[in-house]
Parts: structure tokens; C-alpha cells; sequence
């Protein structure tokens, strides 16, 4: 709970009370039906570095209940996975689904509030259209938590949502509990040209960085002023409970402080500085990068994570010894200026120092599909740059590293006991271009089964379309 | 066998399919490859541990225990060694930078996504007057097995319908890139504008350029006179790629392309699988991108990740191109196909779709597309199977002549590798 949280509940400033002070739009999501189920036989990637070959993994009240050899469990459904690979649930730190969903009409342009560089105060959820058909099949590609973020048009362009990958109706029921928001912000060319284009600020890389400061600057202000109001209403109290104790005439009765005036954009990087929102900075440019690690510093936030890093390469080491992610791509390039340096090898070099944290993402609604194999073209070009990664390692770049960055490393991204049982089953050893999910878990409960179609629902859009069925 | 090259600095004679002699790619020391797994995507299918004898630019001999006195020898211990790829429908040469105009050169100048732009077809307009060989995007494909790719002017969405024409341009940097019989004029249809214009404009276009005796001055009021005498050409027996994803749109450039007697080729066919027996039936082609599997648009609700699946069973030659990133991306064309043969396309299918197939489709079926005696050799040892995401290309020959294996993103790689600086 944030201090400004803490406040409002504390003044129980309206009826619905501290939860929803804390998230007005809370989570209702609630994990399907599962049954225990352990797979057997197969070779697993963990999440945490480890590859255990002829392994089982059993799962059970929606919980990693055992990964080990030879497990038994008398209630289980048994898989058996022999000749088959299993790792955890695939993160995407990174899509727009449900925000610029399928089919991309006019209407479904809800992902870049580009009405103002400043929008801190615009929620990606409240955008999500949960019908997008990109989600399913997404979950056909093993994803089981994803983040959506808002666009990179502006400055600061609002809270990213991180949720479960499940059919559903609202977004709520796909919101994923106890997941911090995600603030998106965007460095470079995007911003300015689309401000600068309007013939406002801003137009160049210095006016992006006077509006990121400016707009900081604007929150510790902010932040002082609820900081002030607390100690104001404290002494109030005092006073009051200190009168009625004493009885006293002679003291004049004081006056409550007022209560300053909300204001959700600023109150959004309030949250950001006091550490309780992720900072996810889509930023091209080495250059850039070092700027806003420079900016992250004076307004004391945290980057999470620099997204689409495209020279995230040339700035590893430093990456690493500040704790920063890098969610990248393993070969897009060219498409602009700031995207022009980019190496198969990049996610190989920002992993490769001590404490690298390398992240595949896809921003997009196919790379999302196959973020396994995005991972296997940055493994494979590492590898033949001389980096020792196998696939137990770059496993993490789409599951445990990507979990870190959304803040969420506790609750899954690894196969570790008590862990939620996000699992994949593929046919094979998923950093193949051939390989196919051939069930994906999600809180221990089957969420998609290559086998069976009854087990892949569908957009209700695509009810009573002539759709291309089977995939 | 000599391929006729046109000439793409020379605008009037481009512009007129003039013909010129390619020169001989003479000076080059013969080439031999030894134990390679020859995908020869010809009769002979393919051969573990063959030979391939290279001489001046082309494919002498394939068999095994080949020798040849003063060859240059290449061991393959039995990697694969396939022909060289084609990199599908891209902007190669004519894009450096996708968002920086000053770098972008694939389409006729425009005013706009708007219905009266619309009407200002351009036939005429020929991309490959201003392919720069240099390009930084071509050297980073051409490392990855790309050695041709079609040049396209580009669809400027709903800007109009026939966008102008293009080739298909070699990829080892030289400046005659361009193979003439692969000369295609492009029209976009679908999404932007009313589809029944489109089709009334395509309508309008072939009739100023092959008028009635009924017509008057008047009547001409869509072609500059160049743009007619171009329409024309393909009009009579040429190439027309008609971007398309609907069905029924599929439809009716097939009955256009019939009535008009020009040979159409499909590009993109999202649904085209609904379509399969007519396009079979045409022997129209179709250039899909394999990874468009949902339903991006109301021309492509029925994506499907079967497409090429569906469409090589029933009969139709397709070739593959990557429609997110077609320029600096064309390379994943290759990861493309592996993702279509996850979806049920035979391997070889999937590796015909990106050497025999689109060189058959862009009018170079016998000279490029397969390893066999005559034709070019143009070539690629591959580390692996080269759909896998884990293979690199080892090696590119393009004519017979060993391409360096760097690019501009290997200069970077290198100057940056952990432990250089």
C-alpha cells in the first residue's frame, strides 16, 4: 500500500474502504478448478538455472507440490511426458494485446493516450479488451502472465497492468493478484516526433528530458504536500485528544488541515519514487539509457527495466551493476534511427556479466506466440560468440528474469516449490522452431491442450466468424 | 545459359525491359564442396554426403567423389547445403531507415491515405531506378542466406492501387542487380478505400491502357500516357502481384487477371486457403507470410498458421516473405518456414517455398532455385537445419563467389563482445 493509500484509508474517504483505496478496479480473478497432476518423465528447465533430465514435476492445489525423480502421488492425473519438455509459464513483460487488440479497427486504438507527453495518470487495464484474440493465442505459445503497457508516444504514458493469461470477461477477472502496476515511460524519437509533430513540447531529446524532470519534480512537490497535510492532521489529533483530555478553556480550538486535492498523474509517480510501481523505460539508445539511470537517481525510482534496448549491449555491465533488466528483442532492427545498431547478440551481452538480467519481450501480438523461440536465436548467436548459455539459462529470459522486472519473482517465473503452477509441456525442446505447447498450466489448472480443441476457447469474436481454425 | 539483366540505372531502357547481357563471373577459381547434405530442391531431392562442383558462376556438377584440379575446396562434413534464398517481397535497397524519409525510396510520391489519392495509379513508377546496392539492411540479410529477394514499391495503404513495378535484385552488392523476366507490377487492394473502387479503378486503368475503338480523349483520365504503355505490357502476359487477403477479393483478381491476360500472383492471401481450388485451378500463386495466423483485420479473420499447409496440399505454389519487417527483417522468412512446417507443411515444401518456388513464380525457374548443372550458384552451407532458429549460415556464395561473412551488425558485435573493450 502506498503512503497516499495508507492516508485515504485511514480517513476511510468514502464507503468502499481501505481494499479499494488501494486498487479501485481489484482483482477478481480466481484460479480455475485443478485437479493434482504430475508429469513424469520429462526434461525440465526450472527457471533458476537448473535442467533435470527424466524428471517429474507434480502440481497440486495450484502449487509446484515436487520437482524430482521418481515422485508419486496417488491422487495425481499422471502425464507422461517422456521425449517431452516442461518449463514454467512464459512471462511477457511486454504487449499491448487487449490494448491495441485484433482486429486492428479504429475502434481498438486504446493503447497511446497521445493527448499529452505527461498521461502518468492513465491506466493500461482500463483499455484491455479481454475478447482480443491475441490472448489465446498467446496461451497457445505458453504464455501464462503478461504485462500490458500502454504506448510509447509520450513521455510518461501511464500504469502498466501485469495479468493471467485466462479467458475471461473483464479484465479484473484476469488481473494478476498482488502484482505491482507498471509505469510506462518512453525515451527518444517517439514522443518527440509525435509532440513535436503537433508543434509542442516536446520536439527534441532535450525537451523529453525536461519533461520527465519537470514532471517529477511536479510529484515530489506533491508528495511534500501529502507528507505536510499528514503531519498537520497528526498534530490535529494530538491537539483535539490532548483538549478532551484536559478539559482546557483557555486553549483555542483548532482547525483541521484541508485535504489537498487528488490528482491521479501525479500521484502515479509518487508511487513510482516510493517504489511500489515498476518503472518499465522503453529506451533505444545506449546514450538514453545512461540519461535516465542519471534521472532514475535524482528523483530516487527504480528502473526495472529498459524495453526494446537495442544497445542495451554496449551499456551491459553497467546494466548489471545497477540491477536494471533489459527486455529486448532478439533481432528487430532498422525500422528508425534509434533502432539501427542492434546485434543478434544482444540479449547474450546483457546477460553475460555477473547479475545480467536479460529479458526477451515481444511488443508483439506475434512474437508473443513464439517467445520461446525468440530465445533460442539470442541463446544460439551468443553461443556462437563464445558465451556459455544453455537453454536452462536462457529459460530465464522468458520466465524467472521477466518475473523479476514486473515484480512478481515471488509468485512465479520458477519451478520452485510453493510457487504457482504456471507449467509448459512441450513437444519438445522448446528452443526449436518446431516445437508446440502441448499444454500449458496455469495455477495448476490446464489452460490449453494442443490435443484437444475443446481446450483452446476462443474469442467470442471469432464465434460464428468463418475463422481459420485450427492452429 | 546467360541471364538477362536489365540495367536499373538506365531509366528509359528499364523502363522498356531492355535487355542486357549479364557479364560472366569470370576470375573466380572453381569451387568445390565436399560431403555436404545437397538439398537440391530438384529431381534428385537430397543427397548426403554429395559434391557440388562450381564453374564460372554456375553449377557444373553434383555427384559424388567430384574433383576438379585447382579448385578451391570447401569440406562440409555433412552440414546442408541448400540454394540460396529468396528474401521474399521487401524494400531492400530502396529503405535504409523505415521512419526516415530521406531514406525511403519504395513509393511514388502520394497525397495521402485519402480516396482522391486513390486515384492517381502510377504504374510507371519503378522502384528498382533507386536500389542502392550498399545498403547496410541487404549485407545484414545477405549473411543470414538471402542472396535475391523481389524489390517491391511499397503498398502505401489506401494511397493506390497499383503501386508500380519491381524485380528481382541479387543480393552480393552489385549494381545491375536486377534479373529482368522477374519484372512485376504491384496492386494493392483490401483495407483503406472502398474495395469496389479499387476494383473500379483496376477496371478503368486496363481500359485507358489497352483502349476501344469507343474511347475518346476524354475518357482518359486515370494513366499518364507512360503509365498506360506500362499497363499495357502486363496486360498482355505480365506479371501482376495483387496484395490481397480476402477470399472473395482473391476471387475476383483471379477473374480480372483472366479477362485481362495477365498472369497475377497473390501476395499476402490470408484466407487464399479458402480459395485453394480456384488459385490451383488458375495456377495463380501465392507469396504468404507463414507467421499471420490471427485475425489482424476484417480481410483476415479467417488467418490461420495452416495457410501454406493447406494451400501446398491443394495444389498451389506458394513462396513465403515476412510481411511485419520484409526489409531489415527479411530474414526470418527462414524461421517462417520451420513455423510452417510446425503447422503441418512438408519440409521440403516449406524449403521449396524459399528457392524453386518463388524463382518458378518471378520467372527465373531455370537458372535460379535449385543445385543442379546450369544453374546459378548461388549457395548456402548452413550450420544445422536451416529453419531451425539455432542455425546460422556458415557460408553464402552468390555466382559462385564466397560473400564475406560480416555485416555492419558484426562490426558492432565484435567491437562490443564481452572482454573486447
Amino acid at each position: 500500500m502506498n503512503r497516499l493509500s495508507l492516508l485515504l484509508a485511514a480517513l476511510a474517504i468514502g464507503a468502499t474502504g481501505a481494499r479499494a483505496a488501494d486498487d479501485p478496479f481489484p482483482s477478481t480473478y480466481q484460479p480455475a478448478a485443478s485437479q493434482p497432476t504430475l508429469i513424469r518423465n520429462a526434461t525440465v528447465l526450472d527457471g533458476t538455472g537448473r535442467r533435470l533430465d527424466g524428471a517429474d514435476v507434480l502440481m497440486r492445489d495450484g502449487k509446484i507440490a515436487a520437482v524430482g525423480a521418481a515422485l508419486a502421488a496417488d491422487d495425481a492425473t499422471v502425464i507422461d511426458a517422456q521425449g517431452r519438455w516442461v518449463t514454467p509459464g512464459l512471462i511477457d513483460v511486454h504487449s499491448h494485446l487487449g490494448v491495441y487488440a485484433r482486429p486492428a479497427v479504429n475502434a481498438h486504438q486504446d493503447g497511446n493516450e497521445a493527448t499529452d507527453p505527461v498521461t502518468a495518470g492513465v491506466w493500461a487495464e482500463h483499455g484491455v479488451w479481454p475478447q482480443d484474440p491475441g490472448f489465446a493465442t498467446a496461451r497457445g505459445g505458453g504464455v501464462t502472465t503478461l504485462q500490458i503497457l500502454p504506448g510509447s508516444a509520450n513521455l510518461i504514458g501511464g500504469r502498466g497492468v501485469t495479468l493471467r493469461n485466462v479467458p475471461s470477461t473483464t479484465m479484473q477477472d484476469m488481473k494478476f493478484p498482488g502484482a505491482p502496476h507498471g509505469l510506462k515511460m518512453a525515451c527518444g524519437e517517439n514522443p518527440k516526433r509525435v509532440y513535436g509533430g503537433k508543434g509542442r513540447a516536446p520536439s527534441t531529446r532535450m525537451g523529453n528530458v525536461a519533461g520527465y524532470r519537470q514532471a517529477f519534480a511536479d510529484a515530489q512537490d506533491y508528495r511534500a504536500q501529502w507528507d505536510r497535510y499528514q503531519l498537520e492532521l497528526a498534530a490535529y489529533e494530538a491537539q483535539q485528544a490532548d483538549g478532551k483530555a484536559r478539559r482546557s478553556r483557555s486553549e483555542p480550538a483548532g482547525k483541521p488541515p484541508v485535504l489537498p486535492k487528488r490528482d491521479l498523474r501525479l500521484e502515479t509517480l509518487v508511487a513510482a519514487m516510493d517504489g511500489e510501481i515498476q518503472v518499465h523505460i522503453h529506451c533505444y539508445r545506449a546514450d538514453e539509457m545512461a540519461v535516465m539511470l542519471d534521472l532514475a537517481r535524482e528523483f530516487g525510482f527504480k528502473v526495472a527495466a529498459f524495453h526494446h534496448g537495442v544497445e542495451a549491449y554496449k551499456i551491459a555491465d553497467r546494466l548489471a551493476a545497477e540491477g536494471v533488466c533489459g527486455a529486448l528483442w532478439a533481432d528487430w532492427w532498422g525500422f528508425k534511427m534509434e533502432a539501427y545498431d542492434a546485434i543478434w547478440e544482444n540479449l547474450a551481452f546483457v546477460d553475460a556479466p555477473a547479475k545480467g538480467c536479460a529479458i526477451v519481450h515481444s511488443d508483439s501480438e506475434e512474437g508473443i506466440q513464439r517467445l520461446n523461440q525468440e530465445a533460442a536465436k539470442g541463446m544460439a548467436r551468443g553461443q556462437r560468440a563464445g558465451l556459455d548459455i544453455p537453454p536452462e539459462r536462457a529459460i530465464r529470459w522468458i520466465t524467472a528474469n521477466a518475473a523479476r522486472s514486473l515484480g512478481i519473482d515471488g509468485l512465479v517465473g520458477t519451478l520452485e516449490l510453493g510457487k504457482l503452477a504456471d507449467v509448459v509441456i512441450w513437444n519438445r525442446d522448446p528452443f526449436s522452431v518446431y516445437a508446440l505447447a502441448d499444454r500449458v498450466y496455469i495455477d495448476g489448472a490446464l489452460a490449453y491442450d494442443r490435443a484437444a480443441p475443446a481446450a483452446q476457447p476462443e474469442s467470442d469474436f471469432l464465434l460464428g466468424q468463418q475463422a481459420g481454425g485450427a492452429l | 545459359m546467360r541471364t538477362p539483366l536489365t540495367r536499373a540505372a538506365s531509366g528509359a531502357a528499364a523502363l522498356l525491359g531492355a535487355l542486357v547481357l549479364a557479364a560472366p563471373a569470370t576470375g573466380a577459381a572453381d569451387l568445390l564442396i565436399r560431403n555436404a547434405r545437397v538439398h537440391t530442391v530438384g529431381e534428385r531431392g537430397t543427397l548426403e554426403r554429395a559434391d557440388v562442383l562450381v564453374r564460372n558462376g554456375r553449377i557444373a556438377a553434383v555427384g559424388s567423389g567430384l574433383a576438379a584440379a585447382g579448385a578451391t575446396v570447401v569440406e562440409a562434413n555433412g552440414r546442408p547445403l541448400t540454394p540460396g534464398l529468396f528474401g521474399g517481397m521487401t524494400a531492400l535497397g530502396v529503405e535504409e531507415i523505415s521512419l526516415e524519409p530521406s531514406t525511403v525510396d519504395n513509393a511514388p510520391p502520394h497525397g495521402g491515405a485519402t480516396a482522391t489519392a486513390a486515384a492517381e495509379p502510377r504504374p510507371e513508377f519503378d522502384v528498382a531506378l533507386a536500389f542502392n546496392p550498399d545498403s547496410v539492411a541487404i549485407g545484414a540479410n545477405r549473411v543470414e542466406g538471402l542472396t535475391y529477394a523481389m524489390i517491391a514499391p511499397g503498398a502505401v495503404s489506401g494511397a493506390t492501387v497499383l503501386a508500380g513495378q519491381g524485380a528481382v535484385a541479387r543480393l552480393d552488392g552489385r549494381v545491375d542487380a536486377f534479373a529482368a523476366p522477374s519484372r512485376t507490377l504491384f496492386a494493392n487492394l483490401g483495407a483503406g478505400v472502398s474495395r469496389a473502387a479499387q476494383f473500379m479503378l483496376l477496371e478503368q486503368a486496363a481500359r485507358e491502357a489497352k483502349p476501344g475503338a469507343a474511347m475518346r480523349d476524354g475518357d482518359f483520365r486515370l494513366l499518364t500516357v507512360t503509365g498506360r504503355e506500362v499497363l499495357a505490357r502486363y496486360l498482355n502476359g505480365g506479371r501482376i502481384a495483387f496484395a490481397v487477403d480476402r477470399g472473395v477479393d482473391i476471387r475476383q483478381v483471379l477473374a480480372f487477371a483472366q479477362q485481362k491476360g495477365a498472369r497475377a500472383v497473390v501476395i499476402g492471401g490470408a484466407q487464399a486457403w479458402q480459395v485453394a481450388g480456384p488459385l490451383a485451378q488458375a495456377r495463380v500463386p501465392v507469396v504468404l507470410d507463414p507467421l499471420v495466423g490471427l485475425p489482424d483485420s476484417f480481410d483476415r479473420i479467417g488467418a490461420t498458421l495452416e495457410n501454406a499447409a493447406r494451400l501446398h496440399k491443394a495444389g498451389v505454389r506458394i513462396a513465403f516473405t515476412n510481411l511485419n519487417d520484409g526489409t531489415h527483417n527479411a530474414r526470418k522468412v527462414r524461421q517462417a518456414a520451420g513455423v510452417a512446417v510446425a503447422h503441418g507443411l512438408p519440409w521440403d515444401a516449406a524449403l521449396a517455398a524459399l528457392t524453386t518456388n518463388p524463382a518458378e513464380i518471378f520467372g527465373l525457374g531455370n537458372e535460379f532455385g535449385r543445385i543442379a548443372p546450369g544453374y546459378v550458384a548461388d549457395l548456402v552451407l548452413w550450420s544445422g537445419d536451416p529453419f531451425e532458429v539455432t542455425t546460422v549460415a556458415e557460408q553464402v556464395w552468390i555466382d559462385g563467389r564466397a560473400q564475406p561473412m560480416r555485416s555492419r551488425q558484426t562490426e558492432l558485435r565484435d567491437r562490443y563482445r564481452p572482454g573486447a573493450r
